[in-house]
């Protein structure tokens, strides 16, 4: 099961009221490579992979969820109280007359989320190369949208979610080299 | 003085309507280099580890976006 | 009605995010070198001092987890604002 804790895994600050910013950040939250997707996948690929990674899934796809609710928040803070005017000339118009201020798992161009965007093949090599590129990609989107933004503090936490691509990447490569051993022979190069 | 980053050179035909990129970048963070991470590196303070998202100063990317990466071509 | 939080607050919650993310990192990093006896030290020790931030933080501004991880108040002070996303 799961507990919740109250509380954001990293401070998030937002400095100023930027609906389009908000609308861009929806590819981190209901996009092909976004932590939805990111939580989901790693979560579900547990059950078929060999038990010596499992906790690795685990403990990433528990990760993904805290970086969901960061996404979640710089996108509340970015709307909170901006008025359909204001959400309407940011190109949110469309999102406003579905939505009004409600966040919905969808991407920066208002796809839904689909379950199609994870993969589970099954085989743990596979599935283990589609969480690292899924790794690189969304630190690659995290550049993207780091890029796209002035707002220094927004960029702040941004940097951190692309720095925890690289650190979740890395422990997928490791898992990979676990799941390569004939034994338990030496793996420090 | 920025090694996570590599540079490459397009082709510019003259009937390009934009204004040419001559070198274009693109990130190598750590983890392409780090086959499997060794034990007892050093390590950041906690705060300072939630600040650059990593315990481990041998993870650390920074990134600056493209402008940092532009003013950088003249030095490759 | 509306609670404001003050200045320690965000203090204090820095503090516990600072340890509970090196002991994210130390947990991922042993979940790929589980044979790592300094690292496991580490990771022992900063869940100790975890305890006591957490402890610290709860006295002050209410519990952190539910389905009683954590101990309540009364009224049930687990529902009172601000939520994470709200501060």
């Amino acid at each position: 099961m799961w507990v919740y804790e109250k509380k954001l895994q990293y401070p998030v600050r937002v400095s100023k009221c930027d609906p389009m910013m908000a609308k861009f950040l929806l590819e981190q939250y209901g996009g092909a490579d976004g932590e939805l997707a990111a939580a989901l996948r790693y979560l579900n690929q547990r059950y078929s992979i060999p038990d010596k990674v499992i906790g690795l899934l685990t403990d990433i796809g528990t990760e993904e969820f805290a970086h969901l609710e960061m996404i979640a928040t710089m996108v509340y803070k970015l709307t909170k109280d901006a008025t359909p005017d204001q959400l309407r000339a940011a190109g949110l118009g469309d999102h406003y007359v579905a939505h009004d201020n409600a966040l919905f798992y969808q991407n920066a161009s208002g796809v839904p989320w689909t379950a199609a965007y994870i993969q589970a093949k099954g085989d743990p090599i596979a599935d283990l190369y589609e969480d690292i590129a899924a790794e690189e990609k969304a630190r690659a989107t995290y550049q993207w949208l780091i890029d796209i933004t002035d707002d220094v503090d927004l960029q702040d936490g941004l940097k951190y979610l692309r720095e925890r691509e690289i650190v979740h990447s890395l422990r997928f490569r490791e898992a990979v080299e676990i799941l390569k051993e004939k034994r338990d022979e030496k793996k420090y190069y | 003085m920025n090694d996570q980053v590599r540079y490459w050179k397009p082709y510019v035909s003259p009937l390009d309507p934009c204004p040419p990129i001559r070198v274009k970048s693109f990130s190598t963070p750590p983890q392409l280099f780090i086959p499997f991470q060794p034990p007892n590196l050093p390590q950041f303070t906690p705060f300072e580890a939630l600040k650059y998202g990593t315990l481990w100063p041998a993870l650390y990317s920074p990134y600056g976006g493209p402008k940092q990466f532009r003013q950088e071509e003249g030095e490759t | 009605m509306q609670k404001t939080v003050d200045e320690n607050y965000y203090k204090l919650l820095h503090e516990l995010q600072a340890v509970d993310f090196v002991l994210v990192e130390l947990n991922l990093y042993l979940d790929t070198h589980p044979g790592d006896a300094n690292a496991i030290q580490q990771y022992n020790h900063y869940s100790q001092i975890r305890h006591q931030i957490a402890h610290k933080y709860e006295s002050q501004y209410g519990p952190l987890k539910n389905f009683g991880q954590s101990y309540a108040g009364t009224p049930f002070n687990w529902i009172d604002a601000p939520w994470p996303w709200q501060v």
